[in-house]
């Protein structure tokens, strides 16, 4: 069978082949700057609309300053990127791989949804989604189900990131055939090959994620960015208890505010505390103890204000301040 | 002789980003898109071998692409095509298909007569590649 001189190979590559016209490109590439040019920084970061997700952050996050400070860094480093791009300077995709590490109700999820967005803006990402998985995700139930699995979760998060929560559950020490293994080397290789496809965050609690990279050196040498996030103060948690009530449309009056504040720091005392999670839990009660008072009240009028101010008594009815006073008892004996 | 099946069989065979394109104005319908290959391209083979399941819920084209080439690697010498299916009610059928490989070597059909009953002729085709066992066609030897 001699091969015909017709039959067109497929073409795999970008570049035409003879005899076929070269394709025009879709848009004209934009023009390459001479090397004495200027470039104006502000400009740039006006175009790709960065600062307003940085100022967004910066107002509906409280405290976390040093992931601010490291989501800046990521920033500027792809904006002077875009820049240098436009001198021909070629410089490789950056790994833009992270962990989150740090208490529950940090703020390691919401974090992550903006830095989808913000990637996405500084164009290192094409569509900017989250796509949020556990190890149910990714690991299969049998011999062969695993891989699979695993590379779906991932055609599905490309083009955006893939948030993997509570990332230490993949690697299960007591069990050395166990599937999980095999789904962190499938990510592994994707976090390698695909740099430009996707970015995959890792998170989870400190002290297991730092077993979890112990056990995998390949893992944590492949992620750039280790970021841990602190726990709040009473302070912030003050002032998210009042933001989270303000998006819920309501007001703590003034004793209230005080009582929010011995709520916090007896709850901060107390186990199973979720930072964040916690503060949002408190708020729902008071919300239900604020409506059962409203409909449970003495006056059946009730005007805008009545309807949106959470009293102190909604608040010290939590078992919270009982458990203190006992805890407290407890330790005078 | 070049096999001529599904959508843009006519043009000059697809780079990859025009194969991307493509992709992405499909995953825009929101139609799925599978993966298919077989050595065996007659015209009234509707039944391509699946490689994989098809892929749902994807936003970005690169992931398809990535089904693509691991079927390309695994079968150098095989066709492959990619489908995309729209399932809303009341359609439910294959909006678009299109060959993403195809071997270099393509020997073509040959037309076979049968003589039936009362001198009539029946015709088929018949790829030359099938006369050899499924694995060793199209392997340019």
């Amino acid at each position: 069978m001699s091969s015909n001189s017709n039959s067109r190979g497929f073409g795999m590559t970008a570049t035409p082949k003879a005899g076929q016209p070269a394709e025009p490109p879709a848009e004209p590439a934009p023009e390459l700057l001479p090397a004495d040019a200027q470039v104006d920084l502000t400009e740039v970061r006006r175009e790709t609309g960065i600062d307003e997700v940085l100022d967004s952050l910066d107002r509906e996050l409280v405290g976390l300053s040093p992931v601010k400070e490291r989501i800046r860094e990521v920033a500027a480093l792809l904006l002077v990127d875009r820049t240098r791009a436009r001198f021909g300077i070629d410089s490789p995709t950056p790994n833009l791989h992270m962990s989150f590490t740090g208490s529950p109700g940090t703020g390691k999820t919401t974090v992550a949804i903006r830095m989808a967005d913000l990637l996405h803006r500084l164009g290192y990402l094409r569509r900017g989604h989250l796509v949020s998985v556990t190890r149910d995700d990714l690991v299969g139930q049998y011999v062969g189900h695993t891989a699979p699995k695993t590379k779906e979760v991932i055609k599905r998060a490309m083009g955006g990131v893939l948030f993997i929560d509570e990332a230490y559950y993949l690697y299960r020490q007591d069990n050395e055939r166990d599937y999980g293994q095999e789904s962190i080397e499938i990510l592994l290789q994707v976090m390698e090959n695909n740099r430009d496809d996707l970015v995959v965050i890792l998170a989870g609690y400190a002290d297991r994620m730092d077993e979890f990279f112990r056990s995998n050196p390949g893992m944590s040498s492949r992620i750039a960015h280790h970021i841990d996030f602190p726990e709040y103060t009473v302070d912030e948690l003050d002032q998210i208890g009042r933001m989270m009530a303000e998006q819920l449309g309501y007001r703590f009056s003034e004793p209230a505010l005080t009582a929010l504040r011995q709520y916090l720091e007896h709850r901060k005392r107390q186990p199973r505390f979720a930072n964040a999670r916690s503060v949002r839990n408190a708020v729902e009660r008071a919300r239900l103890r604020q409506a059962r008072r409203l409909m449970d009240g003495s006056a059946p009028r009730v005007g805008f204000d009545e309807l949106t101010t959470l009293e102190s008594e909604d608040l010290l009815a939590s078992r919270v301040f009982s458990a203190a006073a006992e805890q407290d008892t407890m330790g005078n004996e | 002789m070049r096999i001529t099946q599904g959508t843009f069989s006519y043009l000059p065979d697809f780079t990859d980003e025009e194969i991307t394109a493509q992709i992405e104005y499909a995953l825009r319908n929101n139609w799925p898109l599978s993966v298919e290959f077989t050595d065996d391209p007659h015209p009234r083979n509707v039944y391509w071998e699946m490689w994989g399941l098809p892929m749902f819920d994807l936003h970005d084209a690169a992931g398809v692409l990535m089904e693509v080439n691991a079927c390309r690697e695994a079968y150098p010498r095989h066709y492959v095509k990619v489908n995309a299916y729209d399932a809303t009610l009341g359609r439910q059928s294959t909006m678009l298909s299109f060959i993403v490989q195809r071997p270099p070597d393509e020997p073509g059909f040959r037309l076979e007569r049968q003589e039936a009953a009362d001198r009539q002729i029946r015709y088929t085709t018949h790829p030359y590649a099938a006369d050899r066992p499924t694995g060793e066609r199209y392997d340019g030897s």
